[in-house]
């Protein structure tokens, strides 16, 4: 039946009358069923917001990086090693660096220190829940653990700044307040939740007859764990540490404050240095004028984060096809 | 076993209040079909006054039964009988399930699995189990086949042939010896059951449990693992709970009747009614209550 419609319309090839003796039968619409109308609109509304959001997002960040490029090359942008957004004249664009590259390392480097801490702990935490705990204990564990993602960010940058920081200053030798392990560890914590539960979800939703099949072949807890339940939920748990990703990129709280405002270009993660976010909130919270490089910066930056963010969803998208394991 | 071999299984009029019900014939016509037996089973799995409950709810209770070395032994009774119960029990996937506990003795080969010091592992190695539901694993057909071995740590110097020839023994190497590096996934419902067949007897066990192994199948399907079940108990010993009694006639040699019986609160609480070999269940039963399943009058 190719010709059938999803809606229940009629199908293009319809409607041909066929000889028929007996009394007539009235198949048309008895009411107009303008309630559905209604509802299929505003659902459709609902849906099309979050595209026009995004596309307003895009258009709006268009010009003034146009602006922003005719008076810094994309080279020098992308490739240079040195920031300086914030120094000098305010309306000067030549007496600057506009290298984003110590932004950018800076971001990625507390990034990864967060998911060393986030995908361990996270997965662990799925893996407790979803396999080895009771009814009970999930039922009491998996909400305080989901409490953990309800924290403000801020709370965890003063943790960072006034916690971590400080255990860790004899311990490693950080010179300063500032470092980027710290951060880049509290924000682990911080996504802890994010990655544990989504990945939960994903394990609790392999059907439990794969689960009883491997133990009738004689295979223990954590071989049915590790061989069956995990490849089985692979696609759910990739998802989870890529949002996992989105959210260290994106998070500006902590690293504002425990990560320090002084870009710097280093691999050592014991120094402080300045990451994209945290420059966006130091220049839009500062006396940033309108139509000046730094404001203009500003809409570069963000269009950088979003970039790496959709390329991060991409690149997530193929791994999740790749790996899929249907079930 | 290819010799073509009519079954002819009737029941007699017997009735207690000499009412006559409409006499029912099962015809069963097979190239491959198992021989009758004679005498006791020897015992490979014996069951002592088994009772299974489930937190509070008494699931089976009394059940004294066993089970013969390279016989196909079929389960029957209507639904809640306890019969899958009871068969969870011959290799603990009972375990599995939270307030589930077992008394009484499942003997193999006279040690009780319920044991203080008995490895679980290595009941279900011995003791392999088929499910309701095709349920391979969402890897590859090689893979699926490889389990087993690789998860209870068998030595085996050669994957490939222990592979091939359990995919043989589940009569499926023909079928997909072209693309074992394939997902399971892309097999027919009949070729998924009989690779979980294949997957159970990659381990080398003794014993297969098989809990309805063809309700979700097709006819033709189902056919050809009635088939294969025949031709395996040339080899293993076989349990099946079935609620298709034709299939029970077919491929067993001895037949275990259950049901449930509601106590005074209300519980329903499974029995074994009648253990006997399948000709005598099927031919001239001896309990009332056999009799009026089989021919269809409850259940």
């Amino acid at each position: 039946m190719s010709t059938k419609t999803r809606d229940g319309g009629r199908p293009e090839s319809g409607g041909h009358p066929v000889a028929w003796e007996g009394p007539p039968v009235d198949l048309t619409a008895q009411s107009p069923r303008i309630g559905e109308k209604i509802i299929k609109a505003v659902l459709v509304g609902a849906a099309a917001l979050s595209v026009l959001v995004t596309v307003g997002i895009v258009a709006s960040l268009f010009a003034p990086v146009a602006e922003f490029f005719t008076h810094v090359s994309v080279g020098e942008f992308l490739f240079g090693t040195e920031w300086t957004a914030l120094f000098g004249d305010k309306f000067n664009w030549d007496d600057k660096s506009w290298g984003v590259l110590p932004l950018v390392t800076a971001t990625l480097m507390i990034t990864l220190i967060s998911l060393v801490v986030a995908v361990p702990f996270g997965l662990g935490a799925a893996i407790y829940l979803s396999e080895y705990a009771s009814q009970r204990v999930r039922k009491i564990f998996k909400p305080i653990l989901e409490i953990l993602a309800g924290v403000p960010t801020v709370v965890y940058g003063f943790l960072a700044l006034t916690v971590i920081t400080p255990i860790l200053k004899p311990l490693l030798g950080i010179e300063g307040i500032y470092s980027m392990i710290s951060p880049g560890i509290v924000m682990g914590f911080m996504i802890v939740p994010t990655v544990a539960s989504l990945s939960e979800d994903a394990m609790s939703a392999v059907p439990l007859a794969l689960r009883q099949g491997s133990y009738a072949l004689g295979a223990n807890r954590m071989q049915t764990t590790v061989r069956v339940v995990f490849p089985a939920a692979l696609s759910g748990i990739v998802a989870a540490v890529v949002l996992g990703i989105s959210r260290a990129i994106g998070e500006t709280m902590i690293v504002a404050i425990a990560a320090g405002n002084m870009p710097l270009f280093t691999a050592d993660p014991l120094k402080g240095a300045q990451t994209m976010t945290g420059f966006i909130a130091q220049a839009a919270s500062g006396d940033t004028p309108h139509g000046s490089p730094s404001y203009y910066a500003l809409f570069a930056i963000g269009a950088l984060l979003f970039v790496m963010t959709l390329l991060i969803n991409m690149i997530s998208i193929r791994l999740v096809r790749k790996y899929r394991q249907a079930y | 076993m290819t010799r073509s071999e009519q079954r002819t299984v009737s029941t007699e009029q017997r009735t207690t209040q000499g009412d006559s019900t409409p006499e029912k014939q099962v015809t069963i016509e097979r190239s491959n079909t198992v021989a009758p037996v004679e005498g006791a089973p020897d015992g490979v799995i014996t069951l002592k006054d088994l009772e299974v409950f489930y937190s509070d709810f008494r699931a089976v209770t009394d059940v004294n039964m066993s089970f013969g070395s390279r016989e196909i032994t079929a389960l029957i009774g209507p639904s809640g009988c306890g019969k899958s119960t009871v068969l969870r029990c011959l290799n603990r996937m009972n375990d599995l399930v939270p307030g589930a506990r077992v008394e009484g003795a499942v003997a193999y080969h006279g040690v009780d699995i319920y044991g203080e010091d008995v490895d679980v592992i290595e009941v279900r190695r011995r003791i392999g189990m088929v499910f309701q539901k095709p349920n391979p694993f969402p890897k590859s057909i090689y893979d699926n086949v490889a389990y087993g071995p690789r998860v209870t740590g068998m030595k085996v110097s050669d994957m490939d042939t222990v592979v091939e020839r359990a995919l043989r023994g589940a009569a499926l190497w023909d079928e997909v010896k072209d693309k074992l590096k394939q997902n399971a996934f892309g097999l027919s419902g009949g070729q998924q059951q009989r690779l979980c067949i294949a997957r159970a007897i990659a381990t080398s066990p003794e014993v297969i449990l098989m809990d309805e192994p063809c309700s979700a199948l097709d006819p033709i399907a189902t056919a050809k693992i009635e088939d294969l079940m025949v031709e395996l108990a040339s080899t293993y010993t076989i349990i099946i709970v079935t609620h298709n009694m034709q299939q029970a006639a077919r491929v067993s040699q001895r037949t275990g009747f259950f049901t449930a019986e509601a106590d005074e609160k209300g519980q329903r609480t499974g029995k074994l009614v009648e253990f006997d070999t399948t000709e005598h269940i099927f031919g001239n039963p001896s309990d009332a209550r056999t009799e009026a399943y089989i021919t269809g009058r409850f259940g």
